[in-house]
Order: structure tokens, then C-alpha cells, then sequence
């Protein structure tokens, strides 16, 4: 009975979803405000009924309701109760259905937190964000109903929820990055809007700034746990497969970065309005590229879902649907936009487009990478994998590149910099940056040329930023007032950057000096992984509530000193008939010590994997960092004041610009 | 110039630079890093070439895996049910490696006709098997009956 009311609602949220797609647009395209009062309301109804339907699915994983195939089908009865909870977006029309709650969320969100705005955009963008609710509710209704029943003979148990699913990681990193995906939407749906309205200006772009960065913040929370549960639990201390379903969440990651960067010029100067709607569009069709890669069943990975064709079908149709109709409103809007500021060939503008033209090369690569495969094997010419260093080879110059250009660029004025000064401005972050290098290297012992490349790339990011927040919180009134002065946004900028320092950092030193190595052990016996002994004391027998495990006594030994004691184990899960490795490992700041069981070689030896991981930390530390910063940026108190409609303030508001030390004009 | 126009052209001088990086980038690490499928008749055909990365996959054969206890180097046998192809490994196998089920393995096929792997990959669910290994059971199984049919054909004409 109660799932059937959990398919009622869905299908009412799609009615009220058709409904929000078309009264509120065509309240503002007819000047009705009372068609226009009805955006709110619907908005919130839909996430009402979609919020119920979650509930009763979630209710039917409780109690074990077997009779509805989903239930049946990704969870048991001896399961643990929170990862019941988090079964319910464990399969694919699960995590459909939370994609779907989070979209109508946002929708709400928009709908709560833009009172301020004027009511024909909100009514725009509340239409656009119905007309892809109702995308997505059909996909559901039609091709994945979480509600189907096995109806009578229902399984007496359920077949289990896949054991690598069954771990915190599940729990956090589905929602995440669906918040982050479906969050592109909301810029996407503001893009649309002003496309309409023939309206790009900097209000625009002031608008869908905050929405954007915590939509990214959340991608790039949701990427880190990704990568730290693959790290851990796929247990081989991988942190990045270069997997096509990674990948496919690091597109939207690569040009929502982009767009970020694109809307601050286009805030602040008025300019790139073209190319920023182009990204807002482009990220979001990412992002449904993202679903359709994850749910159509092209692809095979950890990630992927049971899949059938129908959907890959649908939702090819959907990213066709957004696709074409968005760049053909795209293609009459947006020549219509006219550009008046003027920038110099140095300037801020010009940093921050060379930003995006590495951003979307990265895009493209990652595409490339990720697409031609699929097409290849699509068009029968052939199976072939495109693996890690392919992307390895063309990502890591990418990253080092942005790098090297950020660092130089947070230094540099809008409008125009003079070159003589802004080199004065960045020999000392050089020379520094050097010097710290090459320390790094001789602690980590041994010269990489690509060590080095990432390594100063992250020591020149870090410099510049802390060397431009010094010279910006200078004050008379002394340094902690200077502090004090800088606003969120600007904190949102330096957190953001540091945290990518640390990611570049992490990244490139755990590959070029981590120690890995697989070695037969026999209990009693020892072996050594860098400075570390590792110490194999016995194998023993545990029970968990739905799993046998055996695992090893281990004792990790520094110079000598017992520093941790470790018990990596062998799952076995008698429901699903699966294996599971456990590693165990010593976290630390600077290095992880990590243990994974291999199968048993002999009566008494074993296979084993030791691995030293030096800052391998900081890539997630970096990513949680970067995330901060994206908080930060949007609780800036200047985007709950209430905001000009007319483009007249652009410019005027460069905080940059204001609290900058010398106006570089005054050089030129 | 105009700098407007100046400024556009500087644009698209950028916007060109970067694209044409992009794809050199592109192109070079293709040509290095493509690594084409090969299943084990089209092995045992010799199609597959020698000493380059490839991948190669198939069923593990009942009964052929032999471990080597003093290391950690473990040799199998991954067949179509056509053809076979002897593969030789060191390290770690994944969790599901077992006799009877689907692998696929990256490395390079030494002068002998030997495959020796330095990735094996098998899935982390029972009834998983890789859509390469699926493919080549299928054209496999499909060129037995055809041989079976023209046995048929033979035998009926001998009459």
C-alpha cells in the first residue's frame, strides 16, 4: 500500500513540475503577476511530493518490504540499519530518486532564498528548473520505478546490498555529488532566463555566482569522498582510476570551475558574457553527459547500474533535448549582447580568460579521453582502453600550467597591470617558491623533473596567495584590522587556491615518492616498505553481522619505535557470494602507512600489499579546503544586499580593485 | 589596429594556442597509450602483436592455475573454449580472480607466445563479466558452430 502512495506522489510532482515549467514563464512573458505568483507554491509542492516519495522509499527499506523489486533487490534483512538508510540510493532508481529530490530541492532553494530578485526572473528560472524536473520525472515514472512490486511471490530475503557499497563512504558521497551535479542546474536555469529576458548583465552574473560556487563546492566534496572511499575500500590505495565514470563527474568539476572564474569577470567588468553563458550551459550538459555515462549501461565500472537500454535511450534524448534547444536560444540571444569595457593585454581579464582556455582544454581532454573509446567501439572499429597515462601525460601539464598562471594572475589588476611591476611583484614569491622546492625534494630525496614541476607548482600557488593577502591587509590600523577588513569573498579566493595548492601537492608527491609493494609474508615473518618494518603476527578469524572475515595482526615499526598496530582484513559475504579486501591503515598528516590481504599463497605464506603514502591526505584535506572556500565565498554579505536591476554598477563594485595596495594604472 | 579588434584577436590567438596544445598533447599520448583488445584466438591466430600493451581476457580455465609458493608469481590459462592463451602474473590477483570466471588483463605477449600481465582486473561482483570477454565468448562460440555446421555439411554430403 505505501509504496503505491510513494508512486502517487511522484507522478503529482510531475504534474506540478509540467505546471512550474509553464504558468510562471508565461506569467513573465505576458506580464501576469498573478500566473507569476503561482512559481513559490508549485516549487514547493513539487519538493513536498518528491520528499514524500523518498520518505516511503526509505520507509520500505526499513522494514524490509520485499515485495518492492528495488528493496528486494539492494538490501537484507541482516543489513545494519544506516546502511539500509543508505541502500536506498545504492542501485540505480534509488539514486535516481535522490537525484530528483535534490533537483527539486534546489528548485526550492531558488524559490526561498531570491526574494529579492525581480519576479519575472525568478519565474523564468523556476520554469526552466520545472522543465528539467520533468525531464527527470519521467525518466523515473517511465523507465526506472523505484515502487515496482514483485507482486505474489515475494523474495523471502533480499539479495544484498553490494558490499563495497556497504561503508561510510556510500553514505556521504552519493549525496554530494549529486547535490554538486544537479546544482549546475540552478546556473544553467539562470543562464536560460537571461537568455530569454535578453538581459546579460552583471546583476545576472552577480545572481548565479553563489549559486554556482556552492554547487561546485559540493562537486568537489562529493569528487574527494569518491576518491578517499576508493582509496580505502577498493582496497589497493588507489586515489584516482582516470575510470570513465570518474571522469565523468570530473567534467562538470573542470568547467564549473571555469564558469566560476568566467562570472567573477563578468560581475565585476561586464565582460566574456557570451562565453559565460556558453559554460553555464556547457556544465550543466556535462553533467546530464555524467548521468547518461553513469545510468545508460555504455559503460562498465564500479559505478555503474544494472542497466537497459531504454534508459540510455531516454536520456541521450534528454542531453540531445538540453543540448540543441539551450545553444539554439543561445544562438539567437546571444549576439545581441554588446561589450563596452576595454581591457589591456596584461590584465586580470586576460589571466582570467587564459583560466579558462586551460580549464576547457582540460575539458576537452578528459572528453577525449573519456568518449573516444565509447565511440570507436559504437561505430565497430574496434575495443580499445584509453588508461591513466594518457591522462596522466596531457592532465598533469594542463595542471601545472593553470598553476604557474594563477599564481602570477592573483597579482594582477583588472583593466590593465604594468608588466615591469608585476614582475618586480612576483621575483620574491619565485625565488621563494625555489628555495622551498627544492628543500622538498631533498627531504623526499631524489630529483623528479615532474616532482618538481608539481611540487613548485604548489609552493608558487601557495606563495602568491599569501604574499597578495599580506600586501592587501596592510593597514595603519595594524595587521589583524587589515585582516579583519578583507571580505568572505575574498577569503573564499585564497581558502579556494590554497586548497588546490594542497591538492597538487598531495597529488604529486604520493605518485612520484609513495612506496608500493606486494611481498609474500608468513606470520612471524617481517618486511620493510621505506623506512617502515612491517611486522606479520598471526591471521585470525572474526564474524560481522553479515560477513566472515579473516584478518592479519600487523605491527608497524619506525626507526625502531612500535607507531601502530593494524588489522587489514578478507570479507567474505555469504548472501551475494562476495569477497571484500579491507585494508588497514596509519593516517597521518604526512604519510599513511597502508596494509591490504592478497589471497593465500600456501598453507601458511600470504600475499600481502604494503604501501608508504606520503601526503596523500592532502588531497582530500585540499579538496574539504577548496570546498571552504566555496562556502565562504557565498555567505560574502554583498550577495544579500539587495542588488541594482540595471547594469550600471559594474565596475563600480571591483572590491579587488579598492583594496588593492597601488592601483597598477598609476604605473602605466 | 583598433584595439578592440586588437583585443579580439589576441583572444583568438589564445583561444587557437590553446586548442592547438591541447590537441598536439592530445594526439602524442593517444598514439602512446591506446591499448587494443585481443581475445585468445585472435591470439592463437598470432593477429596479436608482440611486445606492445595490449589487452587480452577470457574465462580462466578450470584447473590451470598454478601459484608459485616461494613468490608471489602466478600462471593461468584464459581461454574462448576455441583457443588458449597462457598468461603469467606477480602480485596481487583481485578478490574475485577464481577458475571459471571472467578476467581481463593488460601487459605485453613475450616472443614464446606467453602473456605476461602487469594489471589483472576482475570485477567485484559474482555474476559480472567483462563485455569484451562476453564478446569474444560469443564470436567464439559462434565460429564453433559454423566449423560444427560445415562438419554436418561434410558428413551429409559424404552419403
Amino acid at each position: 500500500m505505501y509504496p503505491e502512495l510513494g508512486q502517487l506522489a511522484l507522478i503529482i510532482a510531475l504534474l506540478l513540475a509540467v505546471l512550474l515549467s509553464v504558468v510562471p514563464l508565461a506569467g513573465a512573458l505576458t506580464g501576469r503577476d498573478s500566473l507569476q505568483a503561482f512559481a513559490r507554491p508549485l516549487s514547493t509542492g513539487m519538493f513536498v511530493f518528491t520528499g514524500l516519495a523518498f520518505a516511503v522509499l526509505t520507509h520500505a527499506f526499513m522494514v524490509d518490504d520485499f515485495s518492492v523489486a528495488y528493496v528486494a533487490n539492494n538490501s537484507n534483512s541482516m543489513l545494519p540499519w544506516y546502511y539500509k538508510f543508505s541502500a536506498v540510493w545504492g542501485g540505480h532508481e534509488g539514486s535516481l530518486l535522490l537525484w530528483i529530490l535534490m533537483l527539486a530541492g534546489w528548485t526550492l532553494a531558488v524559490a526561498v532564498f531570491s526574494r529579492k530578485l525581480p519576479s519575472t526572473m525568478v519565474s523564468q528560472v523556476l520554469s526552466v528548473m520545472g522543465m528539467i524536473c520533468v525531464g527527470f520525472f519521467l525518466f523515473i515514472i517511465v523507465t526506472s520505478n523505484p515502487f515496482d512490486r514483485l507482486l505474489p511471490n515475494i523474495p523471502a530475503d533480499g539479495s544484498d546490498l553490494n558490499p563495497l557499497l556497504q561503508d561510510i563512504g556510500l553514505i556521504l558521497h552519493p549525496p554530494m555529488l549529486y547535490m554538486g551535479y544537479v546544482g549546475f542546474s540552478v546556473a544553467f536555469a539562470f543562464a536560460i532566463a537571461a537568455l530569454i529576458n535578453g538581459k546579460l548583465d552583471a546583476a545576472w552574473a552577480r545572481w548565479s555566482r553563489p549559486w554556482t560556487t556552492v554547487a561546485w563546492a559540493f562537486l568537489t566534496l562529493g569528487i574527494a569522498l569518491g576518491s578517499w572511499w576508493a582509496y580505502y575500500e577498493l582496497g589497493w590505495g588507489g586515489w584516482w582510476f582516470w575510470d570513465p565514470v570518474e571522469n565523468a563527474s570530473l567534467l562538470p568539476w573542470l568547467s564549473g570551475t571555469a564558469l566560476m572564474h568566467s562570472l567573477a569577470v563578468t560581475e565585476k567588468r561586464g565582460v566574456f558574457k557570451s562565453w559565460t553563458v556558453l559554460l553555464a550551459i556547457v556544465t550543466f550538459s556535462l553533467s546530464l553527459l555524467g548521468a547518461f555515462l553513469v545510468r545508460s549501461g555504455v559503460l562498465t565500472s564500479v559505478h555503474s547500474f544494472a542497466n537497459d537500454p531504454e534508459r540510455g535511450t531516454f536520456l541521450l534524448a534528454l542531453l540531445g533535448i538540453t543540448v540543441v534547444a539551450s545553444l539554439t536560444l543561445y544562438a539567437f540571444r546571444a549576439p545581441v549582447v554588446h561589450v563596452r569595457s576595454r581591457y589591456g593585454s596584461l590584465s586580470r581579464e586576460i589571466f582570467l580568460l587564459l583560466n579558462n582556455v586551460l580549464l576547457v582544454a582540460a575539458t576537452m581532454l578528459v572528453a577525449i579521453g573519456t568518449l573516444y573509446p565509447l565511440v570507436l567501439d559504437y561505430l565497430n572499429l574496434g575495443k580499445l582502453s584509453i588508461g591513466e597515462p594518457f591522462f596522466n601525460a596531457t592532465f598533469s601539464p594542463m595542471a601545472v600550467a593553470t598553476g604557474l598562471l594563477l599564481g602570477a594572475g592573483i597579482f594582477s589588476r583588472w583593466k590593465r597591470t604594468d608588466g615591469g611591476w608585476l614582475a618586480r611583484k612576483l621575483l620574491w614569491p619565485l625565488a621563494v617558491s625555489v628555495l622551498v622546492t627544492t628543500a622538498v625534494m631533498l627531504v623526499y630525496g631524489g630529483f623528479v623533473p615532474w616532482a618538481f614541476a608539481g611540487v613548485f607548482t604548489a609552493v608558487w600557488v601557495t606563495m602568491a596567495t599569501a604574499w597578495d593577502l599580506w600586501d592587501k591587509s596592510a593597514s595603519k590600523m595594524g595587521r589583524w584590522y587589515g585582516l579583519k577588513r578583507q571580505s568572505r569573498s575574498y577569503y573564499g579566493m585564497v581558502f579556494g587556491h590554497l586548497g588546490l595548492a594542497m591538492v597538487i601537492a598531495g597529488a604529486t608527491v604520493v605518485s612520484n615518492y609513495g612506496i608500493e609493494r606486494d611481498v609474500r609474508m608468513v606470520p612471524g615473518g617481517s618486511a620493510e616498505v621505506g623506512d617502515y618494518t612491517v611486522v606479520f603476527n598471526y591471521i585470525g578469524d572474526r564474524r560481522g553481522p553479515n560477513f566472515t572475515a579473516e584478518y592479519g595482526e600487523f605491527d608497524v615499526f619506525l626507526d625502531g619505535k612500535h607507531i601502530a598496530n593494524l588489522h587489514p582484513e578478507k570479507r567474505h559475504y555469504p548472501v551475494g557470494m562476495s569477497v571484500m579486501t579491507e585494508a588497514a591503515i596509519d593516517a597521518g598528516l604526512f604519510r599513511d602507512v597502508f596494509i591490504a590481504i592478497g589471497e593465500r599463497i600456501s598453507d601458511e605464506a600470504w600475499a600481502i600489499r604494503l604501501q608508504y603514502k606520503p601526503l596523500v591526505r592532502w588531497l582530500w584535506l585540499g579538496s574539504l579546503v577548496m570546498a571552504i572556500g566555496g562556502f565562504l565565498a557565498i555567505s560574502d554579505k554583498r550577495y544579500r544586499i539587495r542588488v541594482r536591476s540595471e547594469a550600471k554598477d559594474v565596475a563600480s563594485t571591483g572590491e579587488a580593485d579598492a583594496s588593492g595596495s597601488k592601483p597598477a594604472e598609476a604605473n602605466a | 589596429m583598433h584595439p578592440i579588434r586588437k583585443k579580439r584577436l589576441t583572444i583568438v590567438l589564445f583561444l587557437v594556442a590553446g586548442l592547438a596544445i591541447a590537441v598536439g598533447l592530445t594526439t602524442y599520448a593517444l598514439r602512446q597509450n591506446i591499448n587494443l583488445f585481443y581475445d585468445p584466438s585472435e591470439i592463437a591466430d598470432g593477429k596479436a602483436p608482440v611486445d606492445v600493451r595490449i589487452r587480452a581476457g577470457g574465462m580462466v580455465e578450470e584447473g590451470s592455475v598454478v601459484r608459485d609458493p616461494e613468490s608471489l608469481k602466478v600462471e593461468f590459462r584464459v581461454t574462448d573454449y576455441s583457443a588458449s592463451v597462457a598468461m603469467e602474473y606477480v602480485g596481487i590477483l583481485p578478490d574475485l580472480f577464481a577458475e571459471g570466471q571472467g578476467v581481463v588483463a593488460m601487459g605485453r605477449l613475450n616472443a614464446e607466445g606467453r602473456f605476461v600481465a602487469d594489471q589483472v582486473l576482475a570485477k567485484h561482483d559474482e555474476t559480472y563479466m567483462p563485455p569484451e570477454v562476453a564478446e569474444a565468448l560469443e564470436r567464439a562460440s559462434k565460429g564453433r558452430h559454423q566449423a560444427a555446421d560445415v562438419e554436418k555439411a561434410a558428413e551429409s554430403t559424404a552419403y
